[in-house]
């Protein structure tokens, strides 16, 4: 049987590059697949002819549309669906399997990324109703409406959302899927370690009736990429923060870099510390730590060094298991370099006087492990005397959190932007001070831990006010 | 006559003529007295590896005049420079072999596509390079103008090591918008230009609608994949498409017509026998590699104005067949040497 080979989607038509690059299993090196891969003339010269394929999209309603996601949501996590141009097919263990011998996540973490996917294309209904807060659709198709008793109308901001995707996590592609459903097509360059995402995303839309036309899939190279998020009117950026450093202000992003998320305790219920200890540890270390939700500092009044010491005696001897095992908790790397990379930083930043890789007594092992021939990073918790300490705002690919003790009444004006922040306080004086705060996306009051979201309220940006911007209307009788 | 007995006569006459006192150079003549009299060693293109590798860098070094061939002293010459790099440049110099080299390549383009007496554009990189003369004296042959718009290498290859890619870009933006006003205004069939511009110009205008109809490109990578876009979508099937690899130190090397089986992959073939090349095994480059297989370009150029022995190019290429109407071998999918492994600022080539 040949190699699966993906093509790139030219509005939906598949394309078969002379050049392609392998995609391997990141533990033997064993060829899963061919990507065809797209210059950037290829990408300049489609997204400037992009008009059928918002048409393509705009003959359904956008209650056809949240159908047809519902469905899709079903296809993706149960049916076979085509993989490639040359007659495979794809089950959904295939997919988990592929997915996970590529990037190294264990099956477990791709099976709980599935059902998030799943679960925001079957909710794309109280997604939206979220993210237009109860706006009737209808006014999207026929252009303007009321609302709340008023007139209101929308007029897309760009014939298609852009997307560099990163290779980080699956679910992080359930970012774009309110797009389809608010008939915008997507351009996706795919990460290269994860096309099968996105891929077998579009085949599950082109399955439930999206018409093909809607989906630009783009293998390319680092000046392909720069010409998705240059000519799409909107796009979204991932990276790191010097990434995404550059794009911050312009309203044409919507940026997602490290996401800094971190849990705060209150001076009223630091005394409690003990019994959120699991709750912190699972904000730090689920999705193998890979995800921007993840809490990557713990701050804390008093008691940082015994609750780093828990975390630490919780987390440390987490260690890497088979990718089948269903207790497994790390993530493997598909590049060993990011591995080398983060390990690298950390130990550069312990030389700073001030910090204490507490989990290091706990670990079975080094910080950078190996099974079957797959690179892995151990958990770990750094105790840091300071916030300011080089390892006390950091953000890495693997649980990694520091501990820091700061009074509460200077917590806000040092913990900088943060996506997620569960402040477990009852203090009403510091809700309101976290309430009032400019610096947290998402807030969790009480101990919620930072990874869980919900669909009606986005925790980075709106996809809608992204996609629509709102204009006065007046239309003689 | 055989291409290899042709060519061993050719290099026999060459070897002659620039190590005889009576028409050689000063620097071959010396040369000689200092290693050995290729008058006597060399009798067939096999030997000439009794010759080390030429060093361009005293084309850099030295001035010009060392050069000059008894036989053409006093008589003006031009002076050309290689390559894009910014410092003090190689430079050499030539009578009649920039237009020796056109004709001939005039030979190898059709009638359908650079029509006969129907104008040509120029966009890239003209002074200090021979191209812009060689590029006049083709259309002047086939009886057609020229027209030109410059743009300097140099400069862009400073703007993108510096990362100044905005400016790199207006820059490009600015040579474009001059080459469709012309196109806009002149009624010209003939383009020769490098590839990215060549894109770029696509991306302003609709060059068929403007009267192209054959496009001569060369300086820079060109891959399957990319021939095929520029085939297919750039020139959509509709403009005649004529890949060249060449320099001023070699001339022009011509492609072959791609074949359905070629797969977009373009094969170059030297101007023999006044260029030769080798593709070679980098670690021991007196051996040519298997054929399709990679290996570094080595270039031997033999004309009575530039004689330059086993000059190991900054590029490698598959090594092809001979194939019809050359008799030797080609070079395909020219790229920088160790392009694989390093990042290599090639520009808006």
């Amino acid at each position: 049987m040949s190699l699966p080979h993906l093509p790139a989607l030219r509005k939906g038509k598949p394309y078969e590059s002379l050049e392609q690059v392998e995609v391997k299993d990141h533990r033997t090196g064993e060829v899963l697949a061919t990507v065809s891969q797209v210059n950037a003339g290829i990408i300049r010269r489609d997204l400037n002819r992009l008009g059928e394929a918002r048409a393509a999209l705009k003959k359904f309603t956008c209650e056809e549309l949240m159908e047809m996601c519902a469905k899709a949501g079903e296809i993706f996590l149960n049916d076979t669906l085509p993989f490639g141009d040359k007659g495979h097919t794809q089950t959904p263990q295939q997919y988990v399997e592929t997915l996970s011998r590529t990037s190294g996540l264990p099956h477990v973490m791709v099976k709980r990324n599935m059902a998030k996917i799943n679960d925001a294309l079957i909710n794309m209904r109280t997604v939206l109703n979220g993210l237009t807060r109860g706006l009737d659709l209808g006014v999207l198709d026929v252009g303007y409406g009321e609302q709340a008793g008023c007139p209101v109308s929308y007029h897309p901001t760009t014939a298609c959302l852009g997307l560099v995707m990163p290779s980080n996590s699956p679910a992080v592609n359930s970012l774009w899927l309110p797009a389809i459903a608010l008939k915008t097509p997507v351009i996706i360059k795919p990460g290269r370690e994860e096309p099968w995402t996105p891929y077998r995303l579009i085949q599950a839309f082109i399955a439930a009736g999206v018409p093909a036309e809607a989906f630009g899939f783009y293998p390319t190279d680092h000046e392909g990429s720069g010409e998705v998020l240059k000519l799409s009117g909107r796009a979204l950026v991932f990276g790191d923060a010097n990434t995404v450093g550059q794009y911050k202000n312009n309203p044409k992003f919507e940026v997602h870099g490290p996401g800094f998320s971190k849990v705060l305790i209150g001076n009223d219920e630091v005394e409690n510390w003990p019994q959120y200890i699991d709750m912190i540890a699972a904000s730090i270390a689920e999705n193998g730590g890979r995800s921007c939700i993840n809490a990557s500092a713990v701050i804390v009044p008093k008691y940082g060094k015994e609750i780093a010491d828990a975390l630490a005696k919780k987390l440390g001897p987490v260690d890497p298991l088979a990718p089948t095992d269903e207790g497994a908790k790390l993530s493997g790397f598909a590049n060993p370099k990011m591995a080398e990379f983060i390990d690298g930083a950390i130990e550069q930043g312990l030389a700073d006087p001030g910090a204490e890789d507490v989990t290091a007594k706990y670990r079975n092992g080094p910080r950078k492990a190996e099974l079957d021939g797959g690179v892995y990073l151990r958990p770990t918790i750094v105790h840091c005397d300071k916030f300011e300490h080089t390892l006390g705002n950091r953000e890495f690919l693997c649980p990694y959190a520091s501990v820091v003790e700061v009074p509460q009444n200077e917590m806000l004006g040092k913990i900088g932007p943060s996506l997620v922040v569960t402040a477990i306080t009852k203090d009403k004086a510091f809700m309101d001070e976290l309430l009032e705060s400019d610096l947290i996306e998402r807030l969790n009051i009480g101990p919620i831990p930072t990874m869980r979201i919900s669909w009606n309220q986005p925790h980075e940006g709106n996809m809608f006010e992204f996609l629509y911007k709102r204009r006065s209307i007046e239309i003689a009788g | 006559m055989s291409a290899s007995e042709q060519l061993d006569q050719h290099l026999r006459e060459i070897i002659q003529w620039h190590f005889s006192p009576e028409t050689g150079c000063p620097f071959w003549l010396e040369w000689a007295e200092k290693n050995f009299d290729p008058r006597k060693e060399i009798h067939g293109i096999g030997d000439m590896l009794k010759f080390p590798h030429f060093q361009d860098e005293s084309l850099r070094d030295l001035q010009p005049e060392v050069w000059v061939p008894k036989e053409y002293q006093g008589r003006p010459f031009n002076i050309f420079e290689t390559g894009g790099t910014t410092g003090m440049p190689k430079q050499r110099i030539g009578w009649d072999d920039f237009r020796i080299d056109y004709s001939e390549f005039s030979e190898k383009i059709s009638d359908e596509h650079f029509p006969r007496g129907e104008a040509w554009m120029m966009m890239g990189p003209t002074g200090p390079r021979r191209l812009r003369l060689a590029i006049e004296h083709l259309a002047n042959v086939r009886g057609s103008a020229c027209y030109f718009i410059d743009l300097d290498p140099r400069f862009v290859k400073k703007l993108i090591s510096n990362k100044q890619f905005d400016i790199a870009r207006q820059y490009m933006d600015h040579v474009v918008d001059q080459a469709s006003t012309i196109l806009k205004h002149r009624k010209i069939s003939g383009l020769f230009t490098t590839p990215k511009l060549l894109e770029a110009l696509a991306e302003k205008i609709d060059i068929f609608e403007a009267g192209i109809r054959g496009v001569f490109c060369g300086g820079t990578t060109m891959l399957p994949q990319y021939v095929r876009f520029i085939v297919e979508e750039v020139l959509e099937n509709r403009i005649g498409f004529y890949p060249t690899y060449g320099n001023t130190l070699m001339g022009l090397a011509a492609s072959v017509p791609l074949l359905p089986e070629d797969k977009f992959s373009i094969t170059y073939y030297a101007p023999q026998p006044r260029a030769v090349l080798r593709v070679v095994n980098p670690q021991n480059t007196d051996e040519t590699v298997e054929y399709d297989t990679w290996g570094r370009v080595e270039l031997t150029t033999l004309t009575r104005e530039f004689f330059m022995p086993r000059f190991l190019e900054r590029d490698e290429a598959l090594r092809r067949r001979p194939r019809a109407p050359y008799a030797w071998d080609g070079v395909a999918e020219v790229r920088p040497f160790g392009a694989m492994e390093n990042k290599i600022v090639e520009g808006v080539y």
